[in-house]
Order: C-alpha cells, then structure tokens, then sequence
C-alpha cells in the first residue's frame, strides 16, 4: 500500500500540479482544432519531456491526453465536428442539445461524465492491468475479425431514420478503406497511378468532411446573425449554478449508463489496434439500446453524450494497459509513449512493476488527477469556446471553420491529399445529408475496414497451416470467437426485435 | 512610368535580397533548421533513432533538427517527394533497406525510383531473428527445422509487413533449410508482439531490436547475420548452423537527388559523427541496433548490390 501512497503524493507535488496546469489549455486546444489529435498533441510535447525526470515527463504525458480527448467534445457539440476520432458519437446528441440552446448544460455534463470515465479507467489500469492484459491477448486475428463485425453490427443504431440508408453507408464507408496499400500483403488498391494515394485515406479528415463541411454550408444558408442565437442563461434563468446542476444531474441519473460506458471504454481500450474511435461509437449504441426511449436519441438525449464522454476518457487509461504490463504499444499514443520510455532507458513492459514501481504507479495515479484537473479546467475552457463561438458573427465564423478545416486535413500527416479527400468528403457527406443519410455509419465502416481485413486475411494464413484445404474453419473453432458470434449475431437481430417489442406496445 | 520604376525597384530588392539568401546557403551549409522527414509512425524504430539523433546532429551541425513526419504507404508517400524536393540539404528523409528496392521492383505506381534516393549513409542495420516463446518446444533451430519438416506449412511466423526483410527472410530461410512455413504479416515490427505473446503465432520472424525488448518472453534460435551480434552472444548465427541466411534491414536518409556533393558529404560526416559518439553507440546497441556506417559512395555501390540481390530472390520465388 505504501506504493500507492507515495505514487499519490508524487503525482500531487506543487511542480507536477503546475505543470500539468500549463498543459491541460494546450492540450485542450489541440483536441478542440479538429486534424490535430491526441497523438499529436503528446508526439510534440515528448522531446520536451527528455529534459525532465522520468516521472514528470510521464505526468506531462498524461495530462496533455486527457485534456485533448477532453478537448474533441469541445467543436462535436458546438458546431458538430469530433475533434478526434473520440468524440465521433458526441455529435449525435451534442449537437441536437446546442440546437435546443441546451449547450453549456452539454458542456458541463460532459464534464461530470469525463470525471467518472477517468476514475474508472485509472482503477481499472490499476488493480486489473495484468488480468486484462491477459485477456486481450487471447485475441488473435480471427478475434480481431469477429470484433470488428460486432462493431458493424451497431449500424442500425447509428442510421437514422432508415436502416438501408445506415447499412448502404456502412459499405461506402468499408469500400473507401480500401484505397491505399493492402494491411496483408502490400497490394496497391484504387491509387489510379497517384503516389499519395498510397497512404490510404486518412479516418481524421474523413470525418472532418463528413461532419463539419455540410454544417458549415448549413451556416453559410443564413449569413446574416450570429450562430448559436439563445443561450441557457437568460433564457432558462438561474444562471450558471442551474446549468452546471443539470450537467450534474445528467450524468448521474443513470449511472448504469455511466459505469457500462466506462467499463466499454476501459475494454475496447485495452485490446491493441483498437481504441477511442471505437469505442464511443458501441458506448453509444449500448445505451441507446438499454434505454426505454431509444427514439429520443439523435434529437439531443444527454444520455448520449454522458455515455461517449465517459468511454472515451476510460480508453485512455486503457490503452496504457498493454504498454506498461506487456510493453506492447496498443494505441498511437502508447506508441508514442513507447518510444519516450526508451529514450528514458525504461524498458516497457514487466520490468516496469518491479525495477520501476514508484515511476509506474505514478504514471498510473497521475491519470486521475490529470483528469480532475482537466475536467475542472474543461469547464471553464469550454464556457469560454462557448462564448467565442456565439459571439462570432456567421460571416466571421464560416470562413473561419473553413480555414481550420483545411489546416487540420493538412496537419494530420503534411499530404494535401488529405485536403482534397476532406473537401471531396465534405461535399459528399452535404449531398448524403440532404439525402437523410447519417455520417456515423460511414465513419464506422472506415474505421473497422482495416481492423477486419486484416484479421481476415490473416485468420486465413493461420487457418491455412491448422486446417489445409478449409481455412474458414479457424473463424468458427476458437471458444472467444464464438461468443463473440453469438453476441453478434444478437447485435445484428436487435432492432427485429426491438421493433416488435416497440409494435406490441403500441397496441 | 512612375509607378512603374517603383514596381521596378522593388521587384529589384527582392531578387537582391533573396539573391544574398541564396549565396549565403551556398557559402555555409547548414545555416538554418533542417528538416528530418520520418515516414512512419512515431514511436517506431525510424523514430526512436531520430529522436535520439536529434541532440548530437543538432551540437555536430550546429543548427536545428526539425523531425516531421510523412507517413503511409509503408514509406512510399514520403520517398516519393524526394525527387522533387529543392535540392538544398534543408530537408533530409530517413528511408529504408530493403524498402526503397522492394517497393518499385514489386509496385507499379511507386513514385519513386531507387535511384531516384541520393542515399547520404546508412548509418544502423536490425538484422532479422528468428524467436519463439520460452516456453517454447523449440530449444534450439535443430528441433524447429525438424518439426517444419515434419510438418510442413504448420509453423507459422509473424513479422513486419509484407514485401520485408522479415518477410523475404522467412522465404530464404525457408528455401535455406528446405521447410515450408507459413508467414503472417503483420504492420509493423511491433504489431507482431500481442500475437506472439498470446500464442497465435508459433515465432517471430522479427528484428534484434524487440529481442531487445522482450528478453523476458522471447527465445532467440539465429539471427541472420555474418558474425554474432554484440548484445545477444549467445544467440548463434544461421551461417554457424549451416543455414546461408543473412538478411535485414537498414536504415539511412536520402536527400533530393541534384544535392551538392558538399553537401552530402557535410551530412554523411555529421551522421558519422554521431554514429562515433560512444554514449549514442552505446544507448543505440542496448536497444538492439547495430551500428554500420556507409558514406555517400560506399551506399550507391551497396544499393547496387541489393537491388540485383533482391531481384534473384524475387525472380526465384516468381513473387515479381
């Protein structure tokens, strides 16, 4: 026990605490600006890190992550564009609550429900990192393959209105994750002679195409006026010790919803290659599926957003779990981190219990506090995005979100095809909106193309070598997989059922 | 006419003024930042030697190392501006062996040609290793090479990518030994490790540096090199077992092809340099490189001799 203590008061030393306090705003920043993520966000603060003391430079790590994750439900609620790839599902209800005027109740329920998301995350990376680092080992590709069809299953919760239109959506989004190299097997795909198409198209200007373009023309249709026109304050009364109870409120009513969204977080965190993006989207889809009034999601039901800011922020605690127990780097940031422990001469994995305890247990610990201090930061931080943004002028704010989308498709990884590909997405997702096409199920069958290809073609070779002449049998032979068929074949039967149950109600 | 002489004037300062720009470059190299393009993921062995170059370039040259990255195509979106980069020595861009051979023998739409590379040194080797679990079966490469001809095709192995070193290796090791095993490939080095500890695979065909890494999971059999390497020497090498086997990668930077000599020889005596510096040396060998050094001459003739080494390989497995 004396461990944790003393990792405890580590992490709250004076200099630590500032430290972290000069970060959270930067990292808040970066996650707000949609193109620039987490994984960015750590990989320019690392090299600062190698002048300081292991431990510090650790607890630097860690608050920048948390407050840029924090940081992508800023813009997914304000004008409905995931900062990163972990507030995806934010927008789905987010937005519809800034449409309602409900924005700062949104702002501060997310607060509460990332301050819960954290807690558990860090216990979790605490006391159950060697047991869940053994069961996420027990996925292989054929694992990987299965997850990722339960993950496409959720479509019919992402569509919308209709659900050919969510599954038509599914398969664009699958078809455009094949453009580039081939995960397994290096065969070059739809590149149409262009050098760099070979890097494939990237997820995070996707979805800034898909998700900011249409709603900036959407602004653009009425340029006269500011954008977000009535406030909670003013209109509803009671200022703001009204609005931060309601958030209060939101967050705990259903704390089932919470501690489930974490424990997804947690989970989908741990599990190498999958992460934040992932994760959001099945924390949402649950809660809309347990919920009695699934009709009310998508139209601004705080749960919604309760449950996609508590996972995202649990992934991050979990995607450390591989890292500091196996020294697998299970996530770009862990990868990043990876490559920072190093340099430190800190070898990641087992040794780091033992040999490194106290600088371990502290890395641990200092994601609570980074989290705590985040969310009390975030309050403000976000009370102010708010107010920047209803002050500004359409006229002034169109061209401005223009302008940063561009940056932020270029940033991700200095290709200006990335600038086309999100202008050309933009311009299809105004097209498909108007048409009553959701985003969501693109973005998901962007993100899981790659994941199930891979464990596809690999499930294969590794078949090939057990079962000659029927590979297929590997897919349908491991005691996870078939569970993990069954709960998608469950998955996939939902909305049957769900719709019969809604039918006898109504009789 | 006025207007004009003023237009004239000013267009006139320009050109002076980036004209003494200009020659100031040419009279003393480096004089502002240079670029370190990295062209694959942070944190990943591209990177960490990067990142650990960074200090001693930066004291050696005596200006800022700037590291970007520009990644996809397993390299090939990075290497495919080089030929059109200024020629200037400001941006330099780590690339690979066998990578920058592989990629335009094997695609179409590269962007690039081999050649296209003016390789200023290659200045680390990670020579492949074959490892399994401790607590593997296999205690030696004699007990795996007689269960592979056994049974053939049943042993399979994961490593980086396809069309890599690891990947080739699998296949000249496999051709070396007379077995058929099954390769996995995987993307990246690192990706390879969660499949590996969870027993999905039966070993890696990997790098020296995870060996480096996951001392406390991995039993190296060989590693693929002419003489044994420093920090395993108890890890016999394919040659001494009677496998002709020897393979890795490489890693260097290339700059724009039309860059000064002067230049290129500037970098190649920093990167040598460094490479000297023996608390560099010795950080980079305990992480599982190998420290090599080719200068600008010697990595054309090397190159050279990769490619036809490559293209026999390729043609005798009728993968081209």
């Amino acid at each position: 026990m004396d461990i944790f203590l003393e990792a405890f008061l580590n992490v709250l030393s004076i200099k630590n605490i500032i430290a972290m306090t000069l970060l959270i705003p930067l990292g808040m920043m970066a996650g707000a600006l949609p193109g620039f993520t987490a994984t960015m966000a750590v990989a320019i603060l690392v090299p600062f890190t190698f002048a300081m003391n292991p431990i510090m430079g650790l607890i630097c790590v860690s608050a920048v992550y948390c407050a840029a994750i924090y940081g992508g439900a800023f813009p997914a609620i304000l004008i409905n564009t995931p900062g990163t790839p972990s507030s995806i599902a934010t927008c789905f209800d987010g937005y519809p609550m800034t449409l309602q005027g409900r924005a700062q109740e949104a702002l501060f329920t997310i607060a509460f429900a990332s301050l819960v998301g954290g807690f558990i995350g860090t216990i979790g990376l605490i006391a159950f990192s060697l047991p869940l680092a053994k069961i996420a080992l027990k996925f292989g590709p054929p694992e990987y393959f299965w997850v990722s069809i339960f993950g496409l299953t959720i479509i019919a919760g992402l569509s919308g209105d209709s659900l050919l239109k969510g599954i038509a959506g599914g398969v664009l989004g699958l078809l455009i994750s094949t453009i580039g190299i081939a995960p397994v097997g290096g065969d070059v795909r739809f590149t149409f002679g262009i050098a760099s198409f070979q890097g494939g198209v990237e997820l995070i200007s996707v979805l800034i195409g898909f998700f900011c373009i249409p709603e900036v023309f959407k602004m653009a249709k009425d340029p006269v006026g500011s954008y977000l026109k009535s406030t909670n304050i003013g209109h509803e009364g009671g200022g703001y010790r009204e609005v931060i109870y309601k958030g209060f409120k939101n967050a705990f009513t259903d704390t089932i919803n919470l501690v489930r969204s974490s424990i997804i977080g947690l989970f989908v965190g741990i599990l190498p290659g999958a992460g934040g993006n992932i994760a959001n989207l099945i924390a949402y889809n649950e809660t809309k599926r347990a919920s009695k009034d699934p009709e009310s999601f998508g139209k601004g039901n705080p749960q919604g957003i309760v449950a996609t800011e508590s996972a995202d922020k649990a992934t991050i605690m979990g995607s450390f779990v591989p890292l500091l127990t196996l020294g697998v780097p299970g996530s770009p940031v862990a990868a990043v981190v990876y490559g920072a422990l190093m340099i430190q001469g800190l070898n990641p994995g087992p040794e780091l219990f033992t040999k490194h305890a106290e600088i371990t247990y502290t890395f641990m610990m200092s994601f609570f506090v980074a989290m705590a201090l985040t969310v009390l930061i975030g309050m403000f931080a976000g009370v102010l995005f708010y107010q920047i943004i209803m002050r500004l002028p359409v006229r002034v704010l169109v061209p401005a979100i223009l302008l940063l989308t561009i940056v932020g498709s270029y940033a991700v990884r200095n290709n200006y095809m990335d600038v086309i590909f999100m202008l050309a997405s933009g311009y299809l997702g105004y097209v498909l909106s108007n048409l009553g096409f959701s985003p969501g199920p693109v973005v998901l069958g962007l993100v899981l193309g790659p994941i199930a290809e891979k464990g596809l073609v690999q499930g294969f070779l590794m078949g090939n070598s057990m079962f000659p002449g029927t590979p297929w049998l590997i897919f349908f032979t491991r005691p996870i997989s078939i569970v993990l068929i069954v709960i998608s074949v469950i998955s996939a039967l939902w909305p049957i059922y769900a719709a019969r149950r809604r039918r006898r109600a109504a009789l | 006419m006025k207007r004009f002489m003023t237009g004239l004037a000013i267009v006139l300062l320009f050109v002076a003024v980036f004209g003494v720009f200009g020659m100031m470059a040419e009279a003393a190299y480096p004089e502002r930042p240079i670029t370190y393009v990295i062209a694959f993921n942070p944190g990943g062995e591209s990177d960490i030697t990067a990142r650990a170059q960074q200090p001693y370039l930066e004291k050696v040259l005596g200006t800022q190392i700037i590291i970007t990255y520009k990644i996809g195509g397993g390299g090939a979106v990075a290497w495919s501006e080089v030929p059109r980069m200024r020629p200037d020595g400001y941006t330099i861009v780590g690339h690979n062996i066998p990578h920058i051979i592989l990629q335009p023998l094997q695609r179409k739409d590269t962007g690039y040609k081999t050649t296209d590379l003016k390789t200023v040194c290659w200045f680390q080797a990670t020579p492949n290793i074959l490892v399994v679990p401790v607590d593997s079966q296999f205690k030696t490469l004699e007990d795996f090479v007689k269960y592979a001809k056994e049974h053939p095709g049943q042993i399979t192995l994961g490593g980086s990518g396809s069309y890599s070193a690891n990947h080739l290796g699998t296949v000249e090791f496999n051709e070396a030994a007379g077995i058929e095993t099954t390769y996995i490939p995987f993307t990246g080095s690192g990706d390879a490790v969660p499949a590996f500890l969870g027993g999905h695979v039966t070993g890696l065909m990997t790098y020296t540096t995870m060996v480096a890494n996951y001392r406390e999971q991995m039993r190296p059999l060989a590693v693929a090199t002419e003489e044994r390497v420093s920090i395993f020497p108890d890890v016999p090498t394919f040659k001494e077992l009677g496998y002709d086997y020897v393979e890795g990668a490489y890693r260097g930077i290339c700059v724009s092809p039309k860059t000064p000599d002067e230049i290129v020889n500037k970098l190649a005596d920093a990167f040598k340099q460094v490479n000297e510096t023996p608390e560099f040396k010795e950080m980079m060998e305990a992480m599982g490189f190998q420290m090599v050094f080719y200068g600008p001459e010697e990595s054309e003739k090397f190159v050279e001799d990769r490619v036809e080494y490559y293209k026999s390989i390729l043609d005798k497995l009728e993968m081209k």
